[in-house]
């Protein structure tokens, strides 16, 4: 890594473009939806720089096939939208994890469901965890909560797409992708653009077979191998997870969030820290791989567990399924629409913390 | 060479795979992947097509033909080809499509690939019905032409009139070539050869979008032997889709 120590001040949108950017991206696929269109719109003229291409597709289910095509190519290719577009490019995800395509793709998660509002809101979590698509798959998921994280995560994103073959998912929300901060921006070095390609289509040449990116697996017992494939892939990325434990070594109360909320929930700790009261954070960096061995730890510990979450309660799956042989977790719901502030969080802390 | 002195006059292209396609008899999907093999053989493409398959009968095209190949979503193909071709400008990227992915579930990525004018190529197989799924009504199938969903006949207050592609993306712009051609007799396939390759020129020229129809037979959905599917192209599909080049930039002089 070489540091760039000049800092910039810039839109979480923005630093995700600028970090794939880094990353030698060189296809991007847009299609205009608030809150993300910074991205787009930085790169539209970044990528033609860059030597590489932009399309404003059609539609996001357009972008994202586009996007399938651009990976299968072994291309690093990235495509952004927000929530009611992620529904859209559900279709292409599903079969750029069928088909092992990678790819990047970003998700500035607003208020739902529908049309909802273009606000913040966390209502995505299962869609971008579960395999947001039809069959059995999952991708790699980054929930970065600063820009400096979104433009650091947004850079591995392409390795990882790269390295394991699967679509990458960065979600944000409007928080992070409309909020300005100074960042440090850096540059990965020795991105082989070309390297562990010997899967990609480049044109068939006589000392090769051909090559074919399907997820079409018809003859018996095939799809049941792909699928086992798959899912041994799934499970090697649990050394993967990561997450950031503030305060939790002493913590009788541990609060779960992640992304902007796992932020906000960060003041209030401290706050707490102040009058003595013993809460920790503990906010996940990947949401898929969840960091469920950190989790547990903590519960073996003894600790108890608060998550909050900017929906109706979906992450707490994960942080139940983490630590239920030992605990259970507390849920506080800040209701999409809602826009959430360290002070609304006292109340429910507290009365977890007495136990209420 | 046997000892009667026979001597070879006709063979598969280098780039057609030998072996049995999966087609039933009286299927023109054979006829059209021989010509596009033909093609690739004699524009010497192999090395450079980067091939987009599509949902339907010809989904395994990628088995018959020996060169690299991405499978798309129902009716995709265009975005996905899309961005192969954004990704690789210089590889010859062609899609190969019916027309119940072409003409109606993927009707919004056909006409704006085209209108992007996008380099790459699009063959177009229409033989008026959903084959692989058993025979329904497609957005191509003729009034009064009975399928599985349209038990009656198609009816054109009830479901609308056919599309016709081939003149549809005639009128977009960045569109190079766009022409209907038959396979249903060795006159119309020798033509539809000559459509394809200049649309496949366009795209080695890096001039623009072609698109090339092909009339096709469904033996097996429109419940016909294979020479009554080749009647009912000339008798009933010609004259509801005329035969012949709808856009030719380079005869018109224009640009895309």
């Amino acid at each position: 890594m070489s540091k760039n120590e000049e800092r910039i001040f810039v839109k979480g949108n923005e630093a995700i473009a600028r970090g794939a950017l880094a990353a030698k991206c060189k296809c991007f696929f847009g299609y205009p939806i608030t809150p993300q269109n910074d991205i787009p719109e930085f790169m539209s003229s970044a990528m033609i720089k860059a030597g590489g291409d932009f399309v404003q597709a059609e539609s996001e289910v357009a972008a994202a096939n586009m996007l399938l095509g651009a990976g299968a190519a072994g291309i690093r290719a990235m495509t952004s939208s927000s929530s009611p577009g992620m529904s859209l490019k559900q279709e292409a995800i599903s079969y750029m994890a069928g088909s092992e395509v990678p790819a990047v793709i970003v998700n500035i998660n607003r208020g739902g469901p529908g049309l909802g509002d273009i606000g913040p809101a966390q209502g995505d979590y299962y869609q971008s965890t579960r395999g947001g698509g039809h069959g059995d798959y999952r991708h790699f998921t980054f929930a970065p909560s600063t820009v400096q994280e979104a433009y650091d995560v947004t850079i591995r994103s392409f390795d990882i797409a790269f390295e394991h073959r699967t679509p990458v998912l960065i979600l944000g929300d409007a928080i992070l992708g409309q909020m300005k901060e100074p960042i440090v921006p850096w540059i990965p070095e020795d991105v082989d653009e070309e390297a562990g390609r010997d899967w990609a289509i480049t044109g068939k040449t006589a000392d090769r077979e051909k090559r074919l990116i399907k997820s079409l697996f018809l003859q018996e017992g095939e799809l049941a191998g792909q699928n086992k494939h798959l899912q041994a892939k799934y499970d090697d990325w649990a050394d993967l997870a990561e997450c950031e434990q503030f305060e939790c070594e002493d913590a009788d109360l541990i609060i779960c969030a992640y992304g902007s909320i796992g932020r906000i929930a960060k003041t209030a700790v401290r706050k707490f820290r102040k009058q003595g009261k013993k809460v920790g954070l503990f906010r996940p960096i990947t949401i898929y791989p969840f960091p469920s061995d950190d989790l547990k730890a903590l519960a073996e510990q003894g600790k108890r567990f608060l998550t909050i979450e900017h929906n109706l309660g979906q992450m707490v799956d994960d942080v139940r399924l983490a630590i239920r042989t030992v605990a259970d977790s507390d849920f506080y719901a800040i209701y999409p629409g809602n826009l959430p502030t360290p002070d609304e969080l006292e109340e429910p802390i507290l009365n977890s913390l007495e136990g209420k | 060479m046997s000892e009667m002195n026979e001597k070879l006059v006709f063979d598969k292209p280098d780039s057609v795979i030998d072996r049995p396609t999966h087609y039933c008899p009286g299927c023109h999907h054979g006829i059209a992947h021989r010509l596009i093999g033909e093609l690739i053989d004699e524009m010497n493409l192999a090395e450079k097509v980067l091939m987009t398959t599509s949902i339907g009968c010809s989904v395994f095209l990628y088995n018959y033909l020996n060169v690299d190949a991405v499978e798309a979503p129902h009716g995709r193909a265009p975005a996905v080809a899309t961005g192969v071709k954004r990704a690789r400008p210089d590889h010859f990227v062609f899609t190969y499509q019916g027309d119940g992915d072409l003409a109606s579930i993927g009707m919004a990525e056909i006409m704006h690939a085209a209108n992007r004018g996008e380099k790459m190529s699009v063959i177009f197989v229409n033989n008026t019905v959903y084959g692989m799924t058993g025979g329904q009504m497609a957005p191509t199938t003729l009034i009064g032409q009975m399928t599985t969903t349209t038990p009656g006949g198609r009816c054109q207050t009830h479901e609308g009139a056919p599309i016709r592609m081939t003149e549809i993306i005639a009128s977009l712009g960045g569109v190079a070539y766009a022409a209907r051609g038959s396979l249903d007799s060795v006159k119309n396939i020798r033509k539809a050869k000559k459509y394809i390759k200049k649309a496949f020129e366009f795209q080695v020229n890096e001039v623009g979008f072609g698109f090339v129809e092909l009339l096709s037979g469904c033996p097996t959905n429109w419940k016909m032997t294979p020479l009554q599917a080749n009647e009912r192209i000339q008798k009933d599909m010609i004259p509801y889709f005329p035969l012949g080049v709808y856009k030719d930039v380079s005869e018109e002089g224009g640009i895309c």
